[in-house]
């Protein structure tokens, strides 16, 4: 099965068969990312570039790894390091990359929806990884990928997502996900980093964690920056971990076995306590870091089969 | 003085407890600083055990609930000090006091609350509730350790005089706030409109060439901060208020569903901007005394329930900040032991029930604050006035408690006079005794 849409923008356009394609498929790329030979030949002769507005390190790697492994070549372009800086508008950035013949884009940028105005402009796929405050596909999948690998199945299962909701588009790919495929969600945050009606995107919300993560089975917690604890959203770094860092106390009041998730990178200490973030039994964040790669695999391999199918019907109406 | 395990009757009174709406003959035992039993059975048939006071039909109420009072300390002990605070309070027949944090330090901090808890402590006579700044040093710039300085005790949070004019901010710590289920408490006065503001905004301004604080400066912030408690369902408490708008707009956010309280204070239904007169400073207060027709309609909203609460909002300030030019001299007004008086105003000359008026000076404060004091409950703590509301007398600045003398109520005849205070069972204050000392 193919995905519907040229391009990967977000999990809300997703279908729960079209994320179950891609999980499975990624399933498989776990197993061979753990062999010793990875290197497959799928996309061999592909082009695949990363264009990121915004810094990252984990997410760009993933993508870079997961092109590489698939055989196919990949440059990375920062937005420090292109002609943006020169002022050039993202949409001639996107006119110049689609004359060069590539085939996927994989863009990041800090404003939402940027990604998609870029994706209009050009003829390639586009895999949007983090648009400003709306959406994250590729982390919720991998997310989902790791919850599904661990607990068999995703339906009614409990999962309390904690921390900087408002500013998050973790969360709202992981709400928008686990909701199609039918985990109960619960947002836990006070109210000053929770989005207005987020209620209405079909989740439970609380404001304290004693109640938020009780009877959880997965807690997923979410990075808090540093300027949003000077007495803006939270008053202090003291007082935010006091009442919505998770440490071992709090996690007591899950279920027994429940399991926690970050998306990276950790704050020790402020959102989450060492003790419980390196317990091996408890902790899924190195896994998330391990299936990232292999989901960007599947997403890579499935637009490009997509593109080549494309091209077919193209090839056939001449 | 009642002994550990010893048990006091006070018999002979008139019941006055407006959390259970009882206005009737009887008494009330104290043992262990608790409230044994209480109705208009007690007295009838007493062990022989039980030491008997008879209050000669006096009333006996519960303490009364003080929400808004500034103290000297820390910082200003020259105008007022934990151990006056608590003799003015007595004196007036209060017994729990909530204090402003704009001190010096200002208490913005778990240390600062903890500092006035252990001092509250060693002063036994009056029980003591601290709010804690909203914002860091009361500027208005960051929202402050809501949360853990709530844990440490504090029961409101407020910038005291500063009101807190930053709409976004104020926002986000009522959102903020309402997941604590914390209350916020705004002095209404729009802080850009009242800046440099003396006295009323009016003709006795004009005339007497000081800059006036306009009504619309408090209804303007009162307009404000519904509007965000309405957005974001923050428990408010508004107060004092001194307009007829004002309390308008509360009405009117009250019946829309808003989580808001307000309250007064005596000098807006007993005085008006022509007690300042010849520049009288110990008529300068904020937000200002108003004109006839919103003294009045303050009065009114009393008597009508509009307005929940009256608080003294004693303001203790020492000779050297009030003997100045109108313009330089400190606002305040102390009014711990004249609260009750002038409250009884409004029952003798408005004809409040005794009841009504009790009821905004003991268990809706309490209520407000979410306190379990304010009411004659058996099984509470024995924290009760006996007074007679009949009995007149002149107000008389030297023979205040209160280290500060700033009131302006100076040789006012008024009605209403305290005879007991008592605290845990402890009488804390005895005016008959003073009289037999003398």
């Amino acid at each position: 099965m193919l995905l519907n849409n040229r391009h990967l923008l977000g999990i809300a356009e997703l279908s729960p068969q079209e994320i179950n394609t891609i999980l499975d498929l990624a399933d498989k790329y776990v197993d061979l990312n753990r062999e010793t030979e990875r290197k497959g030949q799928r996309l061999k002769g592909r082009t695949v570039v990363n264009l990121f507005f915004e810094v990252s390190t984990r997410t760009r790697g993933s993508f870079e790894l997961a092109a590489k492994r698939l055989g196919a070549d990949c440059i990375n372009m920062n937005a420090d390091g292109t002609s943006t800086r020169k002022g050039e508008t993202l949409i001639d950035t996107a006119m110049t990359l689609n004359a060069m013949h590539i085939d996927v884009l994989v863009v990041r940028h800090s404003a939402s929806g940027a990604v998609k105005l870029l994706a209009d402009k050009v003829n390639c796929a586009v895999i949007n990884a983090g648009d400003g405050q709306h959406e994250h596909p590729t982390q919720a999948l991998l997310d989902a990928l790791v919850m599904r690998r661990r607990t068999k199945k995703l339906e009614g299962l409990n999962v309390a997502i904690c921390g900087d909701i408002l500013h998050s588009r973790v969360a709202r790919s992981n709400i928008f996900l686990l909701n199609k495929l039918g985990a109960r969600v619960r947002v836990v945050a006070p109210l000053t980093l929770l989005p207005k009606d987020i209620d209405r995107m079909g989740c439970e919300v609380h404001t304290r964690m004693e109640t938020g993560v009780k009877d959880a089975d997965i807690i997923m917690m979410l990075r808090i920056q540093n300027e949003r604890m000077e007495g803006s959203f939270v008053p202090s770094a003291r007082e935010y971990y006091h009442f919505f860092g998770l440490d071992r106390a709090k996690l007591n009041l899950a279920k027994p076995d429940a399991l926690i998730m970050h998306p990276g990178p950790m704050n020790r200490g402020v959102e989450i306590d060492s003790e419980v973030a390196d317990d091996i039994h408890r902790s899924l964040i190195l896994n998330q870091v391990e299936f990232g790669v292999a989901v960007r695999m599947a997403c890579l391999d499935l637009l490009t089969r997509q593109l080549m199918s494309n091209q077919r019907l193209q090839d056939a109406a001449q | 003085m009642t002994i550990t395990g010893t048990k006091t009757a006070y018999i002979n009174a008139r019941l006055l407890d407006p959390a259970a709406k009882l206005d009737a003959k009887g008494g009330v035992i104290v043992e262990n600083g608790k409230i044994a039993d209480v109705g208009a059975n007690v007295g009838t048939s007493l062990a022989s055990d039980i030491k008997v006071i008879d209050v000669g039909g006096a009333c006996l109420a519960p303490g009364l609930v003080d929400m808004l009072v500034h103290t000297g300390e820390p910082g200003n002990e020259h105008k007022e000090t934990f151990t006056t605070l608590g003799e003015a309070a007595a004196a007036g027949g209060v017994t729990a006091i909530a204090t402003m944090p704009d001190t010096d330090p200002i208490i913005d901090n778990v240390a600062g609350v903890a500092y006035i808890d252990r001092r509250a402590r060693q002063t036994k006579s009056v029980k003591h509730f601290p709010y804690a700044a909203m914002t860091v040093q009361c500027q208005g710039k960051e929202m402050t350790e809501l949360g853990l300085l709530a844990e440490a005790g504090a029961v409101g949070f407020t910038d005291g005089l500063n009101t807190l004019g930053d709409a976004k901010l104020l926002r986000r710590i009522m959102s903020y706030s309402r997941s604590f289920d914390l209350l916020l408490l705004q002095l209404p006065l729009h802080p850009r409109l009242a800046e440099g503001g003396l006295m009323n905004g009016g003709e006795m301004s004009t005339r007497l060439g000081l800059s006036g604080i306009s009504s619309e400066a408090e209804a303007l912030q009162v307009m404000i901060d519904l509007r965000l408690a309405q957005a974001t369902g923050a428990r408010l408490h508004i107060g004092p208020v001194t307009t007829a708008e004002s309390v308008q707009l509360i009405k009117d956010a009250k019946a829309k569903g808003v989580n808001v309280t307000c309250s007064t204070c005596p000098h807006y239904f007993t005085l008006t901007e022509n007690d300042v007169g010849d520049y009288r400073t110990f008529a300068k207060v904020l937000p200002p005394l108003r004109d006839e027709a919103n003294r009045k309609a303050i009065a009114d909203a009393v008597a009508d329930g509009t307005i929940d609460v009256i608080a003294s909002k004693h303001h203790p300030q020492d000779v050297d900040s009030k003997r100045l030019p109108f313009a330089q001299a400190a606002p305040g007004i102390v009014g711990l032991e004249t609260l009750l008086a002038l409250s009884l105003k409004l029952h003798h000359e408005n004809k409040v029930s005794l009841l009504n008026v009790l009821a905004a000076l003991t268990s809706k404060p309490a209520d407000v604050l979410r306190l379990p004091v304010g009411r004659l409950s058996k099984g509470s703590a024995a924290d009760m006035v006996i007074f007679d509301a009949g009995e007149p007398w002149r107000i008389s600045n030297d023979k205040l408690h209160s280290k500060s003398k700033n009131s302006p109520y100076e040789t006012l005849p008024v009605q209403g006079r305290v005879k007991h205070t008592i605290l845990d069972g402890r009488h804390v204050y005895d005016s008959t005794k003073i009289a037999n000392a003398a």
